[in-house]
């Protein structure tokens, strides 16, 4: 749409600037405030430069924690990605089933993120958990509250449960938009469905994809409430990520600099990452 | 074309088997639930529904978290309106970097806010009320219903605004009275996202509150660690958080995939 050059359009737009400007910039101000100072009791405060940051650089439980993450993020995306474009090809395009379906789906995506971690950790407890109890009954030693490796599957599990459907619904709404033509122009060229995927589905789908991954890094990577109700963070600190680390620090409230320098840094990664994926979008979409 | 059913199917039991179980356990008793494993209540009892729906501090909760989602989302949408309409409309000195600039935040983590939240609301005298929760909220849903909203309204021709002015219209009844029904849908999907974030989001409800306004979620952490292990309690308040957001899915069942093909979530 060409649109019309009018200064006073930002009347239209001040309401939302000054909102998010007092929700976003004045908490900014404040952690980055404190990142550079040291606290003593409550109102004192010493200049302390770039002394929290380059602790934090160099702090081995800072490094687990990201590289935890990054595994997370990485292991969810990768299963929950191809696994959503699988279950939206699945789907019916009309029919009454269609909107039972979609009910269906969106409704992991409504449910509390608590209430998530409360659900998987009934369902998963060893002795009276439908899956835990399923598990061990199969003969495989299963207890999530003591094994790492059983800890990672069930968050990694609750996440697939949580998550997918958001990929599933944003491809599904991707599929339905190819013209039918298309699929008659591949009918008449007698391609099998494999060529229909490869050559029409998928490239018509790139959009919706890139938006998937994105939505599926910035949200799995500010991952909190869920596992914290589930597993803690634990055993041990195997399931410690990113903000669970960060909120031990900033409600343990002795911290408030280190606190302050780790939620800099944090943002700062996902801001770069995403505008990274951000700015590549766009260049696709130009051409 | 047996095989898809198959697969759809199979995903679907997958997503309804946690909820089922969640379902089971609010409908046992305390004992039969510490006795064993049971596939369904033996002693089908209502015992834990009735405890939330008579205790003040239940249902006070549900009421709390209702009150300041209901909030979050009107202002969410009567800010985002306008602001959709002049991004979709109009260039501006700095339009792309304010744009970008909104995105930014439904980027941001919630647990970086935590503590700064926390001192601007009590700075501002709203600490422990629905509105710290709802303004704090509006952080990640104005930029979110902007977007979503900025979507349905450049897919509108600007033909329908021009011709409107030339019938007479002035700006303000041309806004209400034509194009807000125009993207009713758009306005639906928006109003979806805003209510699902509100309503989902826990950790800053729960930090941003403590007694008066305290949301569901702290109930049910108090639940689960102070008065012992009541887990029937504990899965009957999750069942009742089901209800709003089926209610809410139920009613935008036609406009999701619509929703969703914008691709702006």
């Amino acid at each position: 749409m060409n649109k019309t050059y009018n200064n006073k359009a930002w009347w239209f737009v001040l309401p939302v600037f000054v909102m998010v400007a007092f929700n976003a910039l004045v908490p900014l101000m404040t952690v980055v405030n404190y990142s550079i100072q040291e606290s003593f009791a409550a109102n004192e405060f010493f200049w302390a430069g770039a002394r929290w940051f380059q602790e934090l650089l160099r702090n081995p439980d800072f490094h687990a924690s990201l590289g935890r993450q990054i595994v997370f993020t990485g292991a969810v995306l990768l299963i929950e990605m191809p696994l959503g474009l699988a279950i939206a090809l699945c789907m019916p395009r009309t029919g009454p089933w269609v909107s039972v379906c979609l009910v269906l789906m969106a409704l992991p995506l409504l449910v509390p993120w608590n209430v998530v971690g409360s659900m998987w950790n009934i369902m998963a407890l060893p002795d009276i958990g439908l899956l835990g109890k399923g598990l061990n009954a199969l003969g495989i030693n299963y207890n999530y509250t003591r094994q790492p490796a059983a800890a990672w599957f069930t968050v990694i599990l609750m996440d697939v449960w949580h998550w997918t459907s958001l990929v599933v619904l944003l491809c599904y709404a991707g599929l339905v938009s190819i013209p039918d033509a298309y699929y008659q122009a591949a009918k008449i060229d007698g391609a099998r469905p494999w060529a229909v995927f490869r050559f029409i589905q998928l490239p018509k789908l790139k959009h919706v994809l890139t938006i998937a991954i994105l939505l599926r890094f910035m949200d799995s990577f500010m991952i909190y409430t869920e596992v914290i109700v589930l597993t803690g963070g634990g055993p041990g600190s195997t399931t410690k990520f990113l903000s669970i680390d960060l909120m031990q620090k900033a409600l343990g409230g002795f911290d408030l600099g280190p606190a302050a320098a780790f939620s800099i840094v944090y943002f700062l990664i996902i801001l770069v990452l995403s505008w990274l994926f951000y700015t590549l979008m766009m260049r696709e979409e130009a051409n | 074309m047996r095989k898809r059913h198959v697969v759809l199917t199979l995903y679907i039991i997958f997503l309804m088997l946690p909820i089922y179980w969640l379902l089971n356990m609010s409908f046992k008793t305390t004992n039969e639930i510490l006795g064993g494993f049971s596939a369904f209540p033996r002693e089908f009892t209502l015992d834990s529904y009735r405890t939330i729906f008579t205790d003040p501090t239940w249902y006070g909760a549900y009421l709390n978290s209702i009150t300041y989602v209901a909030i979050n989302t009107v202002i969410s949408i009567a800010v985002a309106l306008p602001a959709a309409y002049a991004f979709s409309r109009y260039r501006f000195l700095g339009d792309k970097h304010l744009f970008f600039w909104l995105l930014t935040n439904r980027m941001a983590p919630p647990a970086v806010f935590v503590l700064p939240f926390v001192n601007l609301y009590y700075a501002v005298d709203l600490f422990d009320t629905p509105w710290a929760v709802a303004l704090s909220h509006t952080l990640f849903n104005i930029p979110r219903a902007v977007w979503i909203l900025e979507g349905f309204m450049s897919g509108v021709p600007k033909e329908l605004d021009e011709t409107a002015y030339v019938d007479g219209y002035s700006f303000p009844r041309f806004f209400i009275r034509i194009f807000i029904p125009t993207i009713s849908a758009g306005i639906g999907v928006a109003a979806f996202f805003c209510f699902m974030f509100s309503w989902v989001e826990m950790l800053l409800a729960k930090n941003l509150t403590s007694v008066a306004a305290k949301p569901i979620v702290a109930a049910m952490t108090k639940t689960a660690s102070t008065s012992g292990y009541e887990l029937g309690l504990l899965a009957a308040a999750g069942v009742l958080t089901l209800i709003p957001g089926a209610v809410v899915v139920y009613f935008v069942r036609n406009y999701i995939a619509k929703g969703f093909a914008l691709g702006r979530v």
